[in-house]
């Protein structure tokens, strides 16, 4: 087992904003995370030794990176409670509702070749009592296709997004979230793909201030699926939640980028990814890329990544990153560990009478349990904890019964 | 009918210098209904005693037998050992995040019987073992162990004595680090374990002032991975006296 912890500075002294380090913050780049561009020549081909590519197989990417044009669309079926609108937009309308440019190749050649964009509007002040279930089912992993959405929550809004992936596709998606002042959401990206399927997505959020986003992504389908979930913020007071859950089986790379850009005072980040990987191959990737800018004092984030390795011939890759431009905040750290089941909690289990494979259920059962109840959309919870113990009947407990219901 | 067979049992751990010898024919035999009280100085193994009758895989087994009613318990995988009526309450109870107390009960006791208990009467009993070791009704919902104070945790421990209802119980120091209060709650629900028929108690401890509340049958004294001396409760009360420095300094002779 190992385990990083790393706690730094928690300075409680005000914040103080001054004219000169707003001005600053526009010229700091972060060392980690390219400068965002529409601009296709500021995200060349990657030759795969580039830092945010150094993890990805490219050759599995099936030529999604060559960009070629293709009017293939995901068959999308939508859920809306009242009030809650999804209509089509241009590229141009997409950005002008601030939207966050590309951060790598796949989401700027989403931005040009998906021909539009569609915009999930939630009106200021609305709460919306039913969640928004948006599904998105691809026909083939031969069809190529672009995808380019944009969110918004009004002033004050308070809704739920559950975005779900099935299928199989080769998919490249830039979804911008625009969380306004106030405003409060809880967003899940489920990816839930045939074996075949290959996903790039970037998720990158805005949150307004003294709004609060959690976003959730759940990866458990695909035979590649590397997904971004960026966030920044437009003002002081905002919190982002991200949480992420993936299961790896043979053969599978699953990988999940964060960046939580502290660009602003005050605000608060908190990073959960949790993994298990079983079979030859399986393969997961985790960056938590942390940047905390000069303006952004006051500020605490903590990020963590857990992944339990459960057979032999898997690789799981944690790479916690964090970027500190002033130590003139609350708190900063983050921590990683990978591990094997833990044997003196196997012991405790089978001391009980509890036999090994369902002494081992259990415990990953809880490891991921803490987590899905953190999500908090009580029906994707129950059918969260069943993907997993379904994930885990493929492999190592072949042919168990269930550990005596759910709780 | 209960009874705890330990003929010669010799166990060694794996250390960086190679294995080391810890117990060094350990002979016991809990005879139904009986309480045996080992006592001894801290690193006579008596905890590897415990830990090598359940089975922890830390520790091998080079010499001797244990059986349980005739049943050759060192031929059984941990989960059967718990199966065939042995219960260990742990000195260090493990954490298990994410997995509720009730849950781990449940699961326990499917696994014990062979079957899930009937829905109506399990919850009256848990909450009957929980609120007779003090321990709050939404205990049930916390994680296994997980910032349970050390309290907790040993009370834990007795609230499974109590609902498993093995046919031997190996208590591991579950006494240390307990107030008198908690104390009391403890031996209160292993007697309560004892006066069913013909169950076995084997109570390991460092301390004597638990033997105020649990009464033993049988007190031994375990110094360098040996039975040092055995006697009735008496001998506790010598060692509470005078210490084990008797023992110790026939041991290193």
């Amino acid at each position: 087992m190992t385990v990083t912890d790393t706690d730094l500075g928690t300075d409680p002294s005000t914040a103080r904003d001054s004219v000169a380090s707003a001005l600053e913050q526009d010229r700091v780049e972060s060392h980690l995370n390219p400068p965002p561009s529409y601009d296709l020549a500021d995200h060349p081909v990657p030759t795969g030794r580039e830092e945010v590519w150094r993890f990805t197989p490219l050759k599995r990417l099936r030529g999604i990176l060559d960009g070629e044009a293709s009017d293939k669309q995901l068959r999308r079926e939508v859920s809306l409670p009242e009030g809650v609108t999804l209509t089509e937009i241009t590229a141009e309308q997409a950005r002008e509702l601030g939207e966050l440019a590309p951060n790598d190749r796949p989401s700027a050649l989403a931005v040009a070749n998906a021909g539009g964009a569609v915009l999930l509007d939630v009106p200021a002040e609305l709460e919306a009592t039913e969640p928004v279930v948006v599904t998105l089912t691809g026909e083939s992993a031969d069809d190529l296709v672009w995808g380019h959405v944009v969110v918004r929550l009004g002033r004050f809004s308070k809704a739920t997004v559950v975005l779900r992936h099935a299928g199989s596709a080769r998919y490249a998606a830039t979804t911008t979230v625009v969380v306004g002042d106030g405003a409060e959401l809880n967003m899940v990206s489920l990816q839930d793909w045939d074996d075949d399927a290959v996903h790039l997505g970037r998720d990158a959020i805005r949150v307004g201030r003294d709004a609060s986003v959690k976003h959730t992504s759940v990866s458990f389908g695909g035979d590649v699926v590397r997904m971004h979930a960026n966030v920044e913020y437009d003002g002081p007071g905002g919190e982002a939640e991200l949480l992420g859950l993936y299961f790896a089986d043979a053969g599978q790379h699953l990988e999940h980028r964060l960046f939580a850009d502290h660009n602003q005072p005050r605000t608060k980040s908190n990073v959960v990814y949790k993994g298990a990987l079983q079979g030859q191959g399986a393969r997961t990737v985790w960056i938590g890329n942390v940047l905390i800018r000069k303006v952004a004092e006051g500020i605490e984030t903590y990020e963590e990544n857990r992944n339990l390795v459960l057979t032999d011939g898997c690789q799981a890759d944690s790479v916690p990153n964090l970027e500190i431009e002033t130590g003139e905040i609350e708190g900063a750290g983050h921590a990683s560990a990978t591990a094997r089941f833990d044997d003196e909690q196997l012991f405790y289990l089978r001391s009980r009478g509890v036999s090994d494979a369902e002494a081992r259920r259990l415990v990953l059962h809880g490891f991921f349990n803490d987590l899905i109840r953190k999500v908090g959309i009580p029906s994707l919870e129950e059918q969260l904890t069943d993907t997993v113990e379904a994930e885990l009947a493929k492999n190592v407990l072949d042919g168990l019964a269930p550990v005596g219901g759910a709780q | 009918m209960s009874e705890l067979v330990i003929k010669d049992l010799q166990v060694s751990v794996d250390t960086e210098d190679g294995p080391k010898e810890i117990l060094k024919g350990v002979t016991l035999t809990i005879g139904s209904g009986e309480t045996h009280a080992i006592m001894g100085p801290n690193g006579s193994g008596k905890s590897t005693l415990a830990y090598s009758i359940a089975g922890h895989p830390k520790y091998t087994i080079t010499g001797g037998t244990v059986t349980l009613d005739g049943e050759d318990v060192l031929a059984m995988s941990v989960d059967e050992r718990a199966r065939a009526g042995m219960f260990l309450a742990m000195q260090y109870p493990v954490e298990v995040p994410g997995v509720s107390v009730s849950n781990f009960l449940r699961t326990a006791k499917t696994a014990i019987d062979g079957e899930a208990p009937k829905l109506r009467t399990w919850v009256k009993d848990v909450n009957g073992a929980l609120e007779r070791l003090n321990l709050d009704p939404t205990f049930g919902t916390r994680s296994v162990n997980e910032g349970f104070s050390g309290g907790e945790k040993k009370r834990h421990e007795i609230a499974q004595l109590e609902l498993l209802d093995p046919k031997v119980a190996i208590l591991d120091e579950t006494d240390s680090g307990l107030d008198i209060d908690a104390l009391k709650v403890v031996s209160d629900g292993v007697n309560r374990f004892r006066e069913k028929e013909g169950k076995g108690v084997l109570l390991i401890t460092h301390y004597t002032r638990i033997l105020r509340y649990i009464k033993p049958d049988h007190v031994h004294v375990f110094v360098a991975g040996r039975v040092a001396a055995s006697g009735g409760p008496e001998l506790a009360d010598e060692l509470e006296a005078e210490g084990y420095d008797k023992y110790l300094k026939a041991a290193a002779v």
